[in-house]
């Protein structure tokens, strides 16, 4: 069942996923503005953004649940607007709550999804095993789903979307809630699954999580604002970083925000980042303002989050202009 | 339609129900309640009824009047009085419902042939029972007086008096008129219809609100499947509800059953079908387990208590009311039930109410369907 379908309307016939100028709107507030992009088969494609940008809309339509405004969209090869049953059969989905039944145990858990699936009688008990055993719950079979911390939880509604073995995953904010250590197992599940070729989408607000991505896409107000594979991306930022160490960051950002050539600004960690021109000459520039302080101050290469900050204050000037 | 999506979603509704002591509390244990207290508590016969006398008289003959009512099964002897006062006072304390006040003349009057009155006072706050009160005082009064008559004529010697009209009363159905045994299987559907409707109303509701819904639609169930697999479980507690009832109108409460009880189970599982897919379809509209158990509670309780005809007779309301009264499902159920149970009849006199109730299933489901989407909206 591995999409062998033929894509009708996407960009790239090797696509799993593919968008053109999909649109939802709400009433007179949109969502999802325009978003065209490609995903291709055994991909991990991220999707990153802050609250509230347009994720959980894009998967929502792209799961074949929400139907889209305009624009147009498939996946595995089917529209999203008119095929969405078919995609049904195609997809793994987990929603931002981890959806499973609380009063029901991990077991019967995964027989509800195995039989909504309709895993055949001679596979069922094996892809149960391989659920529990991936996610590390044999020692909680028996127990209720309520009762599980949530790293576990996330794991089995991981485990309950990929039981029927579906081509494309599609996770919103899979990892929101949960510990850095369940956090980090979770990931090497999804590379786990990307090496067997599965095509996974993923929404994310962790940037560590971006750095473990094929590709990513940024999306910000609803629109695409950046598409490319993490070095890509780092490699096209517009300018450089200056990163300054010094005892009280929150008053020094006022301080350096309005010297020339500081395109913008963000804590980060116990320092500050600056997105500049010219490093060498903000650095500077700044020990001859501020002499009486002591600051460490270093260039260094954009990492995601700077270049996500950095897009976003853009944007954020773009619209208050 | 997969008959393991289906069984799927069904064994799923049943740990959800087994493991949530709400869904059994309000599947097996309200009824029950409902049953007993009703079929208790809610008794349209009046007898009993408590009785003061004040015997001015105290002769043989006014003891002899009092004892018809004391020996009266719709009367209690509560006490004596000896004035207007204690009347007043056991009426407003509501220790007596009706006082007879015997005058001191009554035994010369019954003896000279002139003939005596009694009074009776009677609290008329519950019109109900004064009304039955009153007419049985009659009875009994009127019982004695001919009495009086007659042993008056053979100590004078005179024939027996040409025999009058005599009423022969045979009451089929319910011989000893017990209004038990009528309201009992008009109850049984009125609980069914609340139970059945507010138990679906919460399944669909509850998976929009815990964020299940969103998974369960991204998968391929199809939405007969779902509607289906949901409904499973709850039949079976309705069709245990109805076997509950049935066990307790017949050791607890003794309530005659004349007919089939298959026709019972049969047209029950109909009527259940309806009921439960309105629930269903009320869970599908409003998305809110709030919402949706409070519409399915008046849209299936008021109706079903005061429309059905299960303690207010139809044929007593104003016309217009008793134009909607026939699309009240419960109305056609409790006929049925009352049919099988007391008349014993079969389906062929009760083939329109079953397909009234079968249509109305039919409808509710298809719109249940049509309204469930795929969909977040």
């Amino acid at each position: 069942m591995n999409g062998a379908n033929a894509t009708t309307t996407g960009e790239s016939p090797e696509a799993q996923v593919s968008l053109h100028e999909l649109t939802r709107r709400f009433g007179d507030f949109t969502a999802v503005d325009r978003v065209t992009l490609d995903v291709a088969r055994g991909e991990i494609f991220g999707f990153l953004g802050p609250n509230g940008a347009g994720k959980s809309t894009t998967i929502r339509m792209l799961c074949g649940i929400l139907p889209p405004s305009s624009g147009s969209g498939t996946v595995a090869g089917y529209d999203i607007a008119t095929q969405s049953e078919q995609i049904k059969n195609q997809i793994g989905y987990m929603s931002q709550k981890f959806s499973l039944y609380e009063e029901l145990t991990v077991e019967e858990n995964i027989d509800f999804y195995s039989g909504i699936y309709r895993i055949p009688a001679g596979k069922k008990a094996e892809r149960k095993e391989w659920v529990i055993e991936m996610a590390g719950l044999a020692e909680q079979r028996g127990t209720r789903a309520q009762a599980l911390s949530g790293g576990w939880k996330q794991r089995l509604a991981l485990g309950c979307a990929v039981l029927h073995e579906p081509p494309i995953v599609f996770l919103d904010e899979p990892t929101s809630g949960v510990d850095p250590i369940s956090r980090r197992s979770f990931w090497e599940l999804i590379y786990r699954l990307s090496g067997e070729g599965v095509t996974i989408f993923v929404t994310t607000h962790y940037m560590e999580e971006a750095e473990c991505c094929d590709r990513l896409g940024f999306i910000f107000g609803g629109e695409l604002i950046a598409l490319g594979t993490p070095a890509e991306l780092k490699a096209g930022f517009p300018g450089q970083i200056v990163e300054i160490g010094c005892e009280r960051p929150f008053e020094l950002l006022q301080r350096v925000e309005s010297l020339p050539g500081v395109k913008s600004s963000a804590l980060f960690g116990a320092g500050l980042h600056l997105a500049v021109e010219n490093a060498e000459q903000t650095i500077a520039a700044i020990g001859r303002e501020l002499p009486d302080l002591d600051l460490r101050m270093e260039r260094i290469t954009p990492s995601l989050e700077d270049l996500f900050v950095s897009f976003m204050q853009a944007q954020g000037r773009a619209a208050s202009s | 339609m997969k008959a393991k999506r289906v069984s799927a979603v069904a064994r799923k509704e049943f740990l959800h129900v087994l493991r949530d002591w709400r869904s059994l509390g309000i599947g097996i244990a309200i009824p029950l309640v409902m049953l007993f207290l009703f079929g208790y508590a809610l008794t349209l016969d009046v007898d009993r009824v408590p009785l003061v006398v004040w015997d001015q008289s105290q002769t043989p003959a006014s003891r002899t009047f009092i004892g018809g009512f004391s020996a009266s099964r719709y009367f209690q002897l509560v006490g004596e009085a000896g004035g207007y006062g204690e009347i007043e006072r056991a009426i407003e304390a509501r220790r007596a419902v009706i006082a007879l006040v015997v005058p001191v003349d009554f035994a010369r009057g019954v003896a000279s042939g002139r003939g005596s009155s009694v009074q009776a006072i009677i609290d008329g706050s519950d019109s109900n029972v004064a009304s039955y009160a009153l007419g049985y005082a009659e009875g009994v009064t009127r019982s004695y007086s001919n009495q009086v008559t007659l042993d008056s004529m053979r100590r004078g010697g005179l024939p027996q008096p040409a025999a009058g009209l005599d009423l022969e009363p045979r009451v089929w159905f319910n011989s000893d008129m017990e209004s038990r045994n009528y309201i009992f299987p008009g109850l049984i559907a009125v609980v069914m219809m609340v139970i059945a409707a507010l138990l679906t109303s919460l399944t669909v509701a509850r998976e929009w609100e815990v964020g299940t819904m969103e998974q369960l639609i991204a998968t391929p169930v199809t939405r007969g499947e779902l509607i289906l697999g949901k409904l499973i479980p709850y039949f079976c507690i309705g069709m245990l509800d109805l076997l509950l009832a049935i066990l307790v109108g017949e050791f607890v409460f003794d309530i005659p059953m004349r007919g089939q009880l298959w026709l019972i189970f049969a047209s029950c599982s109909v009527f259940l079908a309806g009921a439960l897919s309105l629930g269903m379809l009320i869970s599908i509209v409003t998305k809110s387990q709030f919402l949706s158990s409070q519409i399915a509670l008046v849209a299936t309780m008021l109706p079903a208590f005061l429309l059905s005809g299960f303690v207010f007779p139809i044929a007593n309301m104003p016309y217009p009311i008793q134009l909607f009264t026939h699309v009240i499902t419960a109305r056609y159920f409790v006929t049925l039930l009352r049919g099988i149970y007391l008349k014993g009849l079969g389906l062929r006199l009760l083939v329109g109410e079953a397909l009234f109730l079968l249509a109305f299933a039919a409808l509710v489901l298809t719109l249940a369907h049509h309204k469930l989407r795929k969909k977040i909206e």
